[in-house]
């Protein structure tokens, strides 16, 4: 089967500020099995959102899987603090594009 | 399924809020679902207007984000239906920022509306949040430490210097002073989110940690609903046991998947939610559908503090600010915006040296919105638009900063570029004022030894 994107597996993939230091994703799925998939895909590993925001890990503050939302959930520094002049993103808002497209494998 | 708790309350003590909103004069109320709010027995109406997601400008400059207008409206539909209803009304973090000309502000509109419209003789509590710098100079001065948050060093004199306005961070203890001083309407400073809806459930004698749990759920009113839809109100009961949230819009719904999901919203780790005097542990949260518009929520746990340690935000000006706006449709000078901005900073140095002033591109169709972690810089869209910031100690050099940087794009000596009459498109030939820079420079944390000792209440009256 071909690969799906996660855009295609997950409800809600959202960005937004965890105070002024820190963005915060929440990847939320409608289905307990999309989730459990894209959870042991490794596709939003600490490792992998690395890699896909090209950050050291010691940038992400918090990473887990939150069962009750059926959520993947990791935090990040901001390079800024929010509103700071050059921060093109006040709100953190806007942060997720780069996880829509993923692939998942197996999916 | 039970009725819808819209309908029929528990038999149990129970306590009602309704919430019209999550943020306060930032977006209109809606109406229509507020009206069915009112109509389902709350005991309370309960909106926080404060968030410090809207930059570090409005605290450091001592203004609103939101427009007056629009604060008034809200709170007028909020006063209107308290004193029709005979119940309690909190607002929480007047004005955006709760700082104490906000709080001001929002006490002189309520007393305001109360004569405009007539309004019976009632108690309008209010307290103060903001900090002064002497406060933070005695402490660093006598070895206290002023911790930071989220990977911060601890507060130097330096940065307290930088900074030109503190709002400490409130939790449930100034509302529950003003409650029992018998306040009709309360109107805080800077508080937690949570700490409004709280500060009721527990004075009424209901457990903490589903007091603030309470809070955490109410607090952005139907962002906890689907499907999305802002500004809607919930109604949210507490008992001894659960908290209960229903969303009021008959076309939303609280679902378990909603409102879970919003337990995370705009938190670094969906588990934990901390104020002054402690956090609740949510992390064996127990989510279950009630009723078909209605979830119910049980197994948070109150972890008190060990010391008392009050956040702070702070926020200090960098300069004066001029924007320019300028577009790029060459595919040549698109791959080689780097150059082109990088030739745009020489001239303003040669100007004005290489300090004393700010400049920023902000690059829009490349990496604008991400910088250094946009996976996907390297493919630029056909054109580009770059905005150009310049931030100085004066307008007139943040201006020049501004105007140099943008118009000197257009003279960009770019060795092979095709087109010799201008290197980018104007929107403006000119640079635009902007509100001034500022920078949040406390994200930090101080000790009290009495949760009230920042926060000094009041109460007058409002009415005729």
């Amino acid at each position: 089967m071909a690969n799906r994107r996660l855009s295609d597996l997950a409800k809600t993939i959202r960005s937004k500020n965890a105070g002024v230091d820190k963005y915060t994703f929440d990847v939320i799925f409608a289905d307990r099995a999309s989730y459990e998939l894209v959870r042991e895909s490794g596709v939003l590993s600490r490792e992998a959102v690395c890699r896909i925001f090209g950050i050291d890990a010691a940038r992400i503050t918090d990473h887990v899987a939150f069962d009750p939302a059926l959520a993947i959930k990791f935090t990040i520094a901001r390079p800024t603090p929010s509103g700071s002049p050059g921060d093109a993103d006040i709100f953190g808002a806007q942060q997720y594009g780069p996880l829509l497209d993923i692939e998942v494998p197996g999916s | 399924m039970p009725t819808s708790i819209q309908h029929g309350r528990s038999a149990n003590h129970t306590l009602r809020i309704v919430c019209p909103n999550g943020h306060l004069g930032f977006a209109p109320i809606k109406k229509g679902s507020f009206q069915i709010g009112c109509e389902s027995e709350p005991d309370l109406i309960c909106a926080d207007s404060g968030s410090c997601d809207v930059g570090p400008v409005p605290l450091g400059s001592d203004t609103s984000s939101s427009p007056l207008q629009w604060q008034t409206d809200d709170l007028e539909t909020m006063l209107i239906a308290s004193r029709r209803l005979g119940v309690p009304m909190i607002v929480g973090s007047a004005g955006d920022t709760g700082t104490n000309s906000r709080v001001d502000l929002f006490v002189g509109i309520i007393q305001e509306l109360a004569r405009k419209h007539g309004l019976k003789k009632f108690r309008v509590g209010y307290f103060y949040s903001e900090v002064a710098k002497d406060v933070l100079r005695r402490l660093i001065d006598t070895g206290d430490t002023v911790a930071g948050l989220d990977a911060r060093p601890p507060l130097d004199i330096a940065t307290l210097e930088e900074t030109d306005r503190i709002v400490a961070v409130a939790g449930v203890h100034p509302y529950i002073r003003l409650l029992d001083q018998g306040a009709d309407v309360i109107v805080g400073g800077r508080s937690s989110d949570c700490a409004l809806f709280a500060a009721p459930a527990i004075r009424r004698g209901f457990p903490e940690a589903l007091a603030y749990l309470y809070g955490k759920l109410l607090e952005c009113a139907s962002f906890c609903a689907e499907p999305y839809g802002a500004k809607e109100s919930v109604l949210g009961e507490i008992t001894m046991d659960d908290v209960k949230v229903t969303a009021m819009l008959p076309e939303q719904r609280c679902t378990v998947a909603s409102v879970s999901g919003h337990a995370m919203y705009e938190r670094a780790n969906p588990f934990y939610e901390h104020f002054l005097g402690g956090h609740i542990d949510m992390s064996r949260c127990c989510y279950e559908q009630y009723d078909e518009r209605t979830v119910r929520v049980t197994g948070p746990r109150y972890v008190p503090a060990s010391e008392l340690r009050v956040k702070l935000e702070g926020s200090g000006k960098i300069g004066e600010r001029y924007v320019g706006i300028v577009g790029v449709r060459d595919p040549y000078t698109i791959a080689n915006i780097d150059l082109v901005t990088g030739w745009a900073r020489r001239q303003v140095a040669e100007r004005f040296g290489d300090s004393g002033y700010q400049l920023h591109f902000s690059v829009y169709g490349r990496d604008a919105i991400l910088g250094a972690s946009e996976p996907r810089r390297t493919t630029p869209a056909h054109e580009l638009a770059v905005v150009v910031q310049g931030v100085g100690p004066t307008k007139a050099i943040a201006e020049e900063v501004a105007m140099i940087a943008t118009r000197q794009m257009f003279y960009a000596r770019l060795p092979q570029v095709k087109g010799t009459a201008g290197g980018v498109a104007f929107l403006l030939d000119e640079v635009m004022p902007a509100s001034p820079a500022y920078r949040w420079t406390l994200n930090h944390t101080m000790r009290v030894d009495d949760p009230l000792q920042l926060f000094p209440t009041f109460i007058t009256e409002a009415g005729v």
